[in-house]
């Protein structure tokens, strides 16, 4: 019996395809041909052809981010695996699921400079949970089986896979063998709590007189929205999110309190200040969130549950560390605190509860809308909040209307917030937003955006035309780069140096060139109908452009170097 | 503080390229590093030393062995320990007397002269880093340093307890 031949471009597809895989997005190059012809002659795996290889990265993680699978991408060697970069390191700052193939010179060529030649591997050395060099073709199907089972269990994050042209030539050939069900002696991710920790986590609870929850991104990559959910009612305590997890518990729960941080709710802040015990759960206490250090809630004792070491006691020191899987671990803790007979102290509630609702009540931060003059970015999120019922998927870019429609939007759910919260990526909400909608194409999927950043990624316009992509885009225009104007009236004493925008395209007539809706807003009086019908419009993509007012500031805000509850809730007025 | 890290890992391409980028990624202090094959020929081992505080080392250690390659990692300094360094150090030996000298003081390091050329000793010396730099200090006041090479630290902890698989 002869053993039947494939060729590394055969490989991979047919490794994709036995890990399920549904969509690649890419961009074909000469390293990568045989791959694409390879593409070509199956029709199990899509291939989505993006306008640039830095939206096919943030697609791929929109996909993730929305699904919970790995998204994967192709792009060919030199600028097109370079182009990656930027999305690698949006889904790595965020610890998203994600393989990159990247093409590379022939194995006999490596190292000379040769054409669209770049050391991809060593580029992306510090922005990626691990890599692959492949050098036998025979290991191909095994090191994208790898590559998947890295990318996606324990702290996820992107696995870029390297091959040379000549892993992938019809010339080559050798077996196809797979092993699916991964083993590596060098990687096993921890899953359970250690029970001791979990004893002292839920002595520490069950002593609290000032309990708050702190939840993240952790719950949402987790799919531990229930759980915590469950505990959180167990625990009758006030709740947080952070920006990345938003939608972890639902914006409209009754022990919801806002998102903390930077930009959090006044009553976040402060319950975290004032709190004796915080519970962190998936979280790192990032800079946005902590404000300076050395005065972080100096009274709590701190529980970190984490999946990842290396994020605990990072920045904070923890109290109570608990390395595991955050759903593990909260399963364990209720079990805990149920053979502890845990009740929560009703009188200490009590009187914590006043006191939030009190920050609560006399801090609100919220925005004035008078009649005739330019709309609010704020109402606009309100707007589409009421109009989608709150129910579509947000994929955002970066800036002011990023952290408006975090405040504005309350998310039911976790993975319909879709955001670049730790990198920061402008230019990643209308690829993400195509990810999503490809995912789920009954869904509203809302791309919100700014002037600036739709401008980083606005090319694939034409690639929601070529694939049919309705997303709803939505501009808040204010003709600036608004979050660094912020930053200049706060801290640069209201010099606007490069922040203003002087030549701005009509975005309307830009989408209408690519084949789709646009609908311009411009005044208070049309905004809500003029949204309605933007989202009726099912069947193709609807650019709106709102102009909003360029002067509106994003409130509450950090007082730089301050503990986490020093904020300005408007102009000049501290909380 | 100084500490000396002992840290096993799959013997792959990349994987020492790892651990250099990210002490430079995170600003961690590398003071010296030496890798090679072990035993198994599929594991290396490296040993690093380091500077830092606790809290610098426990990061460190974690991040260390977040890299997917690493199977483990030891701190050799915080246990008895055995820590060798290797130097080998050219001289100028020109004269009878610093001829004499160098040989004397290479005795009584328990050092070996390994070449001997018209006009210079090489000299092959191991011990820990004190060891090594007293040496050279000593040889310095006798003769002129032509050239010399250190291999950085390597380590391992006494008794039973051992670093496998």
């Amino acid at each position: 019996m002869t053993t039947e031949l494939f060729t590394g471009a055969e490989m991979v597809v047919k490794a994709l395809s036995a890990l399920k895989v549904k969509y690649i997005f890419g961009y074909p190059g000469g390293s990568v041909l045989d791959l694409y012809d390879a593409i070509f002659q199956q029709d199990e795996v899509e291939h989505i052809l993006v306008r640039h290889e830095q939206a096919a990265t943030h697609m791929a993680d929109g996909y993730a981010r929305a699904t919970g699978e790995v998204g994967v991408v192709l792009a060919t060697s030199g600028p097109g695996a370079t182009n990656c970069v930027t999305g690698i390191a949006t889904a790595y700052m965020d610890s998203i699921p994600m393989v990159v193939l990247a093409g590379q010179v022939p194995t006999t060529l490596i190292g000379n400079d040769a054409f669209q030649e770049t050391d991809i591997v060593g580029c992306t050395r510090p922005i990626i949970k691990h890599s692959f060099n492949c050098r036998d073709l025979a290991d191909i199907p095994n090191i994208i089986a790898k590559a998947f089972y890295i990318a996606s269990t324990g702290r996820p994050g992107p696995v870029v896979v390297e091959l040379p042209k000549d892993m992938l030539v019809p010339q080559n050939k050798a077996p196809y063998k797979i092993e699916l069900d991964v083993s590596m002696r060098s990687y096993n991710p921890n899953v359970k709590g250690h029970p001791k920790q979990i004893r002292k986590a839920a002595k520490a609870i069950s002593e609290a007189k000032k309990l708050v929850v702190y939840s993240g991104g952790g719950i949402v990559l987790a799919d531990a929205s229930q759980l915590l959910t469950t505990l959180v009612e167990t625990l009758k305590s006030p709740v947080t999110n952070t920006l990345m997890g938003l939608g972890g518990i639902s914006g409209t729960h009754e022990n919801f309190i806002g998102m903390l941080g930077m930009h959090g709710s006044v009553e976040a802040n402060k319950t975290m200040a004032n709190a004796d015990v915080i519970l962190a759960l998936g979280v790192r206490f990032d800079d946005r969130v902590t404000n300076n250090v050395e005065k972080f809630c100096p009274n709590a004792n701190i529980i970190h549950v984490d999946i990842d070491p290396t994020s605990i006691s990072k920045t904070i020191n923890a109290h109570i560390p608990v390395v595991g899987l955050v759903d593990v671990v909260m399963q364990q803790l209720l079990d805990e605190l149920n053979d502890i007979n845990y009740t929560p102290d009703e009188e200490a509630l009590k009187e914590w509860w006043q006191q939030i609702h009190l920050w609560r009540d006399t801090q609100h931060v919220g925005y004035e809308q008078i009649e005739g003059e330019k709309i609010k970015p704020q109402r606009v999120i309100e707007a589409m909040y009421k109009i989608t019922n709150g129910e579509a998927y947000v994929a955002s870019d970066v800036g002011q209307h990023q952290m408006f429609a975090a405040q504005y939007y309350p998310f039911a759910k976790p993975r319909q917030w879709i955001n670049s919260g730790g990198a920061g990526t402008m230019g990643f909400g209308l690829p993400a937003a195509m990810g999503v909608k490809l995912a789920f194409p009954d869904k509203h999927v809302i791309c919100i955006t700014g002037d600036g950043s739709i401008q980083m990624n606005i090319q694939e316009l034409s690639t929601c035309m070529q694939y049919s992509l309705p997303v709803v885009i939505i501009t808040l225009n204010n003709r600036s780069l608004g979050m660094v104007r912020q930053w200049q009236d706060m801290v640069y004493g209201g010099r606007h140096s490069s922040s203003y925008m002087e030549s701005l395209p009509d975005f309307c007539k830009v989408a209408e060139a690519y084949g789709h809706v646009g609908i311009q807003i411009d005044t208070l009086e049309e905004l809500d109908s003029k949204l309605e019908e933007a989202f009726s419009i099912k069947n193709k993509l609807v650019f709106v452009d709102v102009l909003v007012d360029e002067k509106e500031h994003v409130y509450p805000m950090h007082i730089r170097q301050g503990s986490i509850d020093e904020m300005w809730i408007k102009k000049g007025v501290k909380a | 503080m100084r500490h000396i890290l002992a840290i096993l890992l799959e013997n792959e391409a990349g994987a020492l390229s790892r651990i250099v980028g990210l002490f430079s990624q995170r600003a961690f202090n590398i003071e010296s590093l030496t890798v090679a094959p072990t035993d198994d020929n599929s594991l290396s081992r490296i040993t690093i030393a380091t500077i830092g505080d606790d809290k610098v080392l426990e990061q460190i250690v974690k991040q260390v062995n977040k890299l997917v390659d690493v199977i483990k990692i030891s701190e050799l300094t915080d246990r008895k320990h055995v820590e060798r360094e290797l130097l080998l150090i050219k001289v100028l030996a020109n004269t009878d007397k610093s001829r004499t000298e160098v040989k004397r003081i290479t005795d009584i390091f328990r050092g070996a002269i390994v070449d001997i050329g018209k006009q210079i000793y090489t000299i092959e010396l191991t011990g820990d880093g004190d060891k090594l730099n007293a040496f050279i200090e000593t040889l310095s006041n006798e003769t002129e340093i032509i050239e010399s090479v250190r291999s950085g630290c390597v380590g391992i902890a006494r008794g039973e307890k051992a670093m496998r698989l």
